[in-house]
């Protein structure tokens, strides 16, 4: 029929010209970057055995820094003191275990720096004596870890201490306060006083890491799922010489924190998915009613 | 002196024709508005162009109720407020994005064919025009719809684009020709920033569409006389050819009526475009949405590549194939010439380009050479993407070049 082969026609053109546009010009304007599906192949995988009850009498030299909360240790100093002196907050260790690669930590106790590819004013000092010790210690954080954890934690405990999200109204120094303004002057000024706090805390880390690392809030729709995984995995593949640290998680781990990145910056998945089918459903109905009027109104009108 | 009955009662038939005509207008408009019965499809496109306007304008309303024009809140309140605070914000935002997209799309298909049937000429040239001045505003509403989520494409493509009415480099004759000044003047500023977006922000929800739709009111107005053009571009007495159909010879007439023959053809083709249009609204809307614009503007950090939607292609690739100063020429050339087609084309056929002999060559080679422009624009200019750029602009030209000169050749059809 003439009809289907001018629509061929079309069909071709417009195929072509979004090939061409889309998946095209992106391959060649970003570099493919291989993923290693997280495995870390660089960092040998260490033959000691790690021993949890060594480990929690060993942890004493994390917790000069590191809060270690679900175990009821403190941090020794407040966000901002410990921002003031390391530039950056060191991560409550409570979920370590559980978005952490073993053998990455492992390794990164031994050689903080090295392990995360990172600037060599990198914050974290080596902190365990031997190879042992520090299996220990990850065999104690993987003790002590929950089975589950939420995206949020594995976001906080991985990203959280450089990377505000402002559509999860999360802070480097924490989430947004729940606050009341004074009725009468309208002033906020619990609030106005963490706003301070959070100026004054990104500023000691942009000066830490050379820049402030960007809000993540919609990055799910600003980078593909590929660009995260694989840039996450190691940023020095995507960005030589950034000052990102590799940070070391597990595939599961960055799965928990690709989700909650998609649930700040790209919230109305679930409602897409479950209105698309009713509206092209009704519109399936209506172009079948529409083929049946026009075939009963050009009935008999050509030969 | 009209006549007003005094017993008709308020909102009859009978009262409203007296006072509006209404059975009048029905009549002109659609009843006995003849459409040729030898058209295909194709003929349909002006109906969904005018129903994505009609989507384009609901879904921007819907929008502009929480959109917030300054540089500060623009892109929180895009992406933030109406994609997840506002209950099917998110809808509302991805049908805009995909029509203004799609939309052009349906544009150049529309030309296409008019220019594929020769639909242009003898009659048909303030169709054209009309057509054209829709196509340049509309134009113009997309960038300047596209500046509004103030993210980093809409920040870099609007530097550039407004950089273009720079003009001439200053060493050309000394300057006569460079006006930075204007630059600046169109901006309000030195660079985009909050008088940038006030002003993008009334063109795109004002002025411009109060222009495209007092553009489309001529365009349908420069319809009315010589009514569409057929697939064999066969010339029609439409009054004899009315007076077989209302006669009762439906099959013999060569004319059906807009209402209901005519219209039952759109409203399927319109159904199967909705489907479409939907599936892309909500499967695939990621072309419609360049990544580079979820990340905020920043005036600090140029992005590695800068380039703007797809449908300005094919003239950005013309720009950069030259020079800046033959680039502009260029690029003015070939926005303006489309303009003056109608006159252009010197042969007296009206006839689908499969008929005029070297009209056919010319017009696959436009087409398959827009394409080329097309994507090659979207690609980084270098190497071998620089040279087949300039092959194709050149191309473009010569192309626009040769039209009189070949359809001058042409031997007119039937002894017409
Ligand atoms: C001198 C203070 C200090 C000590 C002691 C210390 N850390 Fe850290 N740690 C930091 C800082 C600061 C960071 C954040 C560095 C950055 O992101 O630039 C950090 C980061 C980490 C991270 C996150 C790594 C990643 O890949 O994101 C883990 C896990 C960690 N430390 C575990 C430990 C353990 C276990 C110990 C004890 C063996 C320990 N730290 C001892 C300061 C310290
Ligand atoms: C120690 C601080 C730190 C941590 C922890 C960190 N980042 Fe970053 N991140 C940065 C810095 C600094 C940049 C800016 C990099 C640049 O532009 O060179 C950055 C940039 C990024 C970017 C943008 C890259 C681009 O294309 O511009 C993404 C995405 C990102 N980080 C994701 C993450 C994720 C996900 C995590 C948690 C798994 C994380 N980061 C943890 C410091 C950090
Ligand atoms: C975006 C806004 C536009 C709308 C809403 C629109 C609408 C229409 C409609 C309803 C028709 C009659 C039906 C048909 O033939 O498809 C038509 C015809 C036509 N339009 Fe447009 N149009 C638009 C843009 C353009 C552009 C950009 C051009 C080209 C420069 C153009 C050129 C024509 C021509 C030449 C015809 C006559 C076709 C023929 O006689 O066969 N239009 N338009």
């Amino acid at each position: 029929m003439k009809e289907l082969k001018i629509l061929a026609v079309v069909v071709f053109f417009t195929l072509v010209t979004y090939w061409g546009v889309e998946p095209y010009a992106h391959s060649v304007m970003h570099k493919h970057v291989e993923g290693h599906d997280f495995k870390y192949p660089d960092i040998n995988a260490s033959k000691v055995k790690g021993n949890a009850q060594n480990g929690k009498n060993l942890i004493a030299s994390c917790a000069g820094c590191h809060s270690i909360k679900s175990q009821g240790i403190k941090a020794p100093m407040d966000v901002m003191n410990a921002s003031a002196t390391y530039g950056v907050n060191p991560p409550d260790l409570s979920n370590a275990g559980a978005i952490f690669d073993e053998k990455f930590l492992i390794a990164f106790l031994q050689n903080p720096a090295h392990t995360a590819k990172a600037k060599p004013n990198f914050a974290m000092p080596p902190s365990a004596g031997s190879e042992q010790d520090a299996a220990d210690i990850v065999a104690y954080l993987k003790s002590i870890a929950p089975k589950e954890i939420t995206p949020k934690e594995a976001y906080v405990t991985a990203c959280g201490r450089c990377h505000a999200n402002s559509y999860g109204k999360w802070t480097q120094i924490g989430d947004v306060p729940k606050t009341k303004f004074n009725i009468k002057t309208k002033n906020d000024v619990k609030l106005a006083e963490f706003k301070i706090n959070v100026a004054k805390y990104q500023d000691k880390l942009a000066d830490y890491m050379g820049k402030l690392p960007p809000d993540l809030k919609v990055i799910v729709r600003a980078r593909s799922k590929h660009f995260l995984e694989t840039f996450v995995e190691d940023p020095q593949s995507h960005l030589p010489g950034t000052a990102m640290p590799r940070v070391g998680v597990t595939k599961e781990g960055f799965e928990k924190i690709y989700e909650y990145l998609e649930s700040t910056g790209d919230p109305s998945k679930a409602k897409r998915e479950k209105v698309g089918p009713i509206v092209l459903g009704f519109l399936v109905i209506f172009a079948i009613l529409a083929f049946l009027w026009y075939k009963s109104q050009w009935k008999g009108l050509k030969d | 002196m009209a006549h007003f009955d005094p017993n008709a009662k308020p909102f009859t038939k009978k009262w409203l024709n007296e006072r509006l005509a209404i059975e009048t207008i029905e009549r002109v408009m659609s009843t006995e508005y003849w459409i040729p019965k030898n058209i295909n499809f194709l003929w349909a496109m002006g109906m969904v162009l005018a129903a994505t306007f009609g989507l384009l304008l609901i879904s921007g309303i819907f929008l502009l109720m929480y959109y917030i024009p300054t540089t500060k809140e623009a892109f929180n309140s895009v992406n933030y407020l109406i994609m997840s605070q506002v209950g099917y914000g998110w809808l509302w935002r991805h049908i805009h994005a995909v029509a203004a997209s799609v939309v052009f799309l349906i544009i150049y298909i529309h030309m296409f064919t008019g220019i594929y049937y020769g639909s242009y000429k003898k009659g048909r040239e303030m169709i054209w025009i009309s057509g054209m001045l829709l196509f340049l505003t509309f134009s113009g509403e997309a960038f300047a719809g596209y500046v509004l989520p103030w993210g980093q494409m809409s920040y870099w493509a609007g530097m550039v684009i407004t950089n273009l009415f720079e003009g001439f480099s200053k060493d050309f004759l000394g300057g006569a020709l460079n006006f930075p000044g204007l630059v600046e003047w169109i901006r309000g500023d030195y660079v985009p920033g909050q008088a940038f977006i006030g002003r993008f922000f009334m063109l795109h929800v004002v002025l411009m569409p109060l222009a495209i739709i007092g553009l489309i009111v001529l365009h349908f107005g420069a319809l009315r006389i010589p009514h569409v053009n057929n697939q064999d571009g066969e010339e029609i007495d439409f009054e004899a050819e009315a007076e077989k159909w209302k006669a009762g010879k439906r099959k013999e007439s060569k004319v059906i009526p807009f209402k209901p023959v005519f219209l039952s053809k759109d409203v399927f083709v319109l159904s199967i475009y909705f489907i479409f249009f939907f599936y892309l609204v909500f499967y695939h809307f990621e072309f419609a949405m360049d990544p580079v614009n979820f990340d905020p503007a920043d005036p600090l950090k140029t992005p590695p590549h800068i380039y703007p939607e797809w449908y300005f292609l094919w003239s950005y690739e013309v720009l950069r194939a030259f020079p800046k100063n033959p680039g502009l020429v260029a690029f003015g050339f070939v926005q303006a010439i489309l303009l003056v087609l109608p006159f252009l084309d010197r042969s007296p056929n009206v006839a689908p380009a499969s008929k005029r002999g070297p009209f056919k060559i010319w017009f696959w080679l436009l087409l398959v050479d827009m394409v080329i422009l097309t994507i090659l624009g979207k690609l980084p200019p270098e190497g071998i993407f620089t040279i087949l750029g300039k092959i194709a602009a050149y191309t473009l030209i010569a192309l626009w070049i040769a039209l009189p000169f070949i359809t001058k050749a042409e031997k007119p059809i039937g002894g017409r």
